[in-house]
């Protein structure tokens, strides 16, 4: 059983999400890493694009496949994070410590719409049947 | 959705939907004579019967020998070249005569090792970081490298490109054939009357809006373009710079990496002057290389070196999962093969001449076209176009209807160059003429003396 930490919101389709004031930081799941395989490469947005909620935003590629991230809330990039462009495998070794980038918020009441950690936990297992 | 042909009922629908009553009315463009509506009952009226093979070799070499043995001084995007007899020998082996990149990729490890020497050779040749394992041709490298511009650009976000009327007419058009549809327009840049080419005065100091430049290089009129300053301009204004190069002339010329502070960004251009020979249009691949951060928007395969288990070097097909059949609807492009033959007898071609047989074929181009020139506008009532330097091609203007001249000469046995008149109208009775390292003195010699008794006529 993948690990999903109780204090993140999450997506259907497999992103999280930490909140601290209006900024929201995302990532990808361990069980999304997990279905993906070894990362290779990660494509981020620019920083200052803005996105509404659901727009695919980065993509993740990985030895077996290229898959979009969607961006879980609507709002502005405000940070990247540049490290990945170097070691994308810290998506794999560290799924909730390697965040992808950072939004800053047009509408924090979508937040309530996101899965806690035990909805997702089922979304999550259902996908591995 | 079941893996079936289509049913009565999905045909019905589709051309309910297009608005067409039975699928012979989708061929009403082709003229009735000329077609033989399926299901019909008559017979193929214009199709003559079978012939024994013997009799159609006959037949066909009688229609080849019509054709006789012309002295070709038409350049225009397909260009003559000597090809040593061993390049086709060995391309036509067993081994490598392929059209297609493997899909098995570990399986055709001399093929994957082939190309990814093919893209060496390129890289080195354009002074890119990367290229692709080839494309179908020069005109679709063209479009490939916009889409690819298009994406790469996100500073911009522009859907605008840049197009000098310097470039390929037909590589302008089918360009636009398949980008327009995306959203992208092509801008035409107009070119100096005196100079031929772009003159960097002309561009906008103005904030641009453009994905990017494209720069021709020769251009179409065989005048080497301002490649540093138009580059430099280029990247001032936030647009990247698409190269469309003769990869034989970078045997002498300065390689599109070395343009201007930064160089290009992306390369593509026709590589049938590497050991492929004219034959009626293609077939002929197209060339893409470009620096390492644009890598991940390149389309087409990507042949990388490795080590296997136990370290011995191996060759394998790379960054797939950008293309079609992994990444679906949103691959880079749907290139889904190439022209691995051609490829083949360019990496094959490029190995026997060498860099230094490369440089030695462009220069010995260069001279002949010079040493054409200078016969040609000796002549009364000829003169050169264009007060620019020029690789192997050059525009010559008559005072006499272009068609008619080039006819004269054809009767002659001359093929005498490409006319400009419908492309370029304001260029007058000009055309298009090219000498490659193929043409000797006498040869030159003949060409200048039977165009003057046909304009002393």
């Amino acid at each position: 059983m993948s690990n999903v930490p109780a204090e993140l919101k999450y997506t259907k389709s497999h992103e999280w999400v930490s909140l601290d004031g209006d900024t929201a930081t995302v990532g990808i799941t361990d069980h999304a890493q997990d279905l993906l395989g070894d990362m290779v490469f990660i494509e981020l947005p620019e920083v200052g694009a803005n996105f509404e909620k659901g727009d695919d935003c980065a993509v993740v590629e990985s030895v077996k496949a290229a898959s979009d991230v969607y961006s879980p809330l609507s709002g502005e990039v405000v940070e990247v994070n540049e490290a990945l462009a170097d070691s994308p495998e810290a998506v794999n070794n560290e799924p909730y410590a390697s965040w992808l980038f950072k939004l800053k918020l047009s509408d924090i009441s979508q937040l309530d719409e996101m899965l806690d950690a035990d909805s997702y936990s089922g979304v999550a297992a259902d996908d591995s049947h | 959705m079941p893996f079936v042909p289509h049913t009565e009922e999905d045909i019905r629908s589709m051309l309910d939907a297009i608005g067409v009553e039975s699928i012979n009315d989708l061929f009403d463009e082709i003229p009735a004579d000329l077609r033989h509506d399926l299901g019909d009952e008559k017979p193929l009226a214009l199709v003559p019967e079978g012939l024994p093979e013997s009799e159609v070799a006959r037949l066909m070499r009688g229609r080849a020998n019509e054709d006789g043995a012309p002295l070709c001084f038409i350049g225009a995007g397909a260009y003559e070249h000597h090809i040593p007899a061993a390049v086709w020998e060995i391309t036509t082996r067993g081994e490598f005569y392929s059209a297609y990149t493997p899909y098995q990729a570990e399986a055709s490890q001399g093929t994957l090792q082939l190309l990814y020497e093919f893209q060496t050779m390129m890289a080195s040749l354009t002074g890119m970081d990367v290229s692709n394992g080839s494309l179908y041709d020069g005109a679709s490298s063209l479009a490939e490298a916009i889409l690819m511009a298009v994406r790469a650009n996100r500073k911009s976000k522009s859907k605008r490109i840049l197009v000098p009327r310097t470039t390929h007419p037909h590589y302008r058009k089918t360009a636009n054939t398949i980008v327009m549809n995306q959203g992208i327009t092509l801008e035409e840049l107009d070119y100096n009357a005196e100079a031929g080419h772009i003159d960097p005065a002309s561009l906008s100091d103005e904030p641009g809006d453009f994905a990017a430049l494209v720069i021709p290089y020769p251009n179409f009129f065989g005048v080497l373009e301002d490649v540093d300053v138009l580059t430099d301009w280029a990247h001032a204004h936030g647009a990247l710079v698409i190269a469309v190069v003769n990869p034989l002339a970078l045997g002498l010329l300065k390689s599109p990496g070395e343009w201007g502070e930064k160089g290009a960004d992306i390369v593509c251009g026709e590589g049938q002057p590497l050991g492929v020979p004219m034959a009626s249009g293609g077939p002929y691949y197209g060339i893409m290389c470009c620096k390492q951060a644009l890598v991940r928007q390149m389309p087409g395969r990507i042949v990388g070196r490795t080590v296997d288990l136990d370290g011995k070097p191996g060759y394998a097909l790379t960054l797939q999962a950008r293309e079609q059949h992994i990444r679906r609807s949103k691959a880079t492009s749907n290139i889904c093969t190439n022209q691995g033959l051609m490829v083949t007898a360019s990496t094959i071609h490029m190995a026997l001449l060498g860099a230094e047989g490369l440089k030695r074929v462009a220069a010995q181009s260069h001279a002949n076209k010079q040493q054409l020139v200078e016969k040609l506008t000796a002549i009364d009532g000829v003169s050169n176009a264009f007060n620019r330097p020029c690789f192997h091609e050059v525009v010559i203007q008559l005072k006499t209807s272009a068609s008619d001249v080039l006819d004269s000469l054809a009767e002659n046995n001359i093929l005498g160059g490409y006319s400009l008149v419908e492309d370029y109208p304001e260029l007058g009775n000009a055309i298009l003429v090219c000498a490659t390292e193929t043409k000797s003195s006498t040869d030159l010699e003949h060409y200048a003396e039977t165009l003057q008794r046909i304009l002393n006529k």
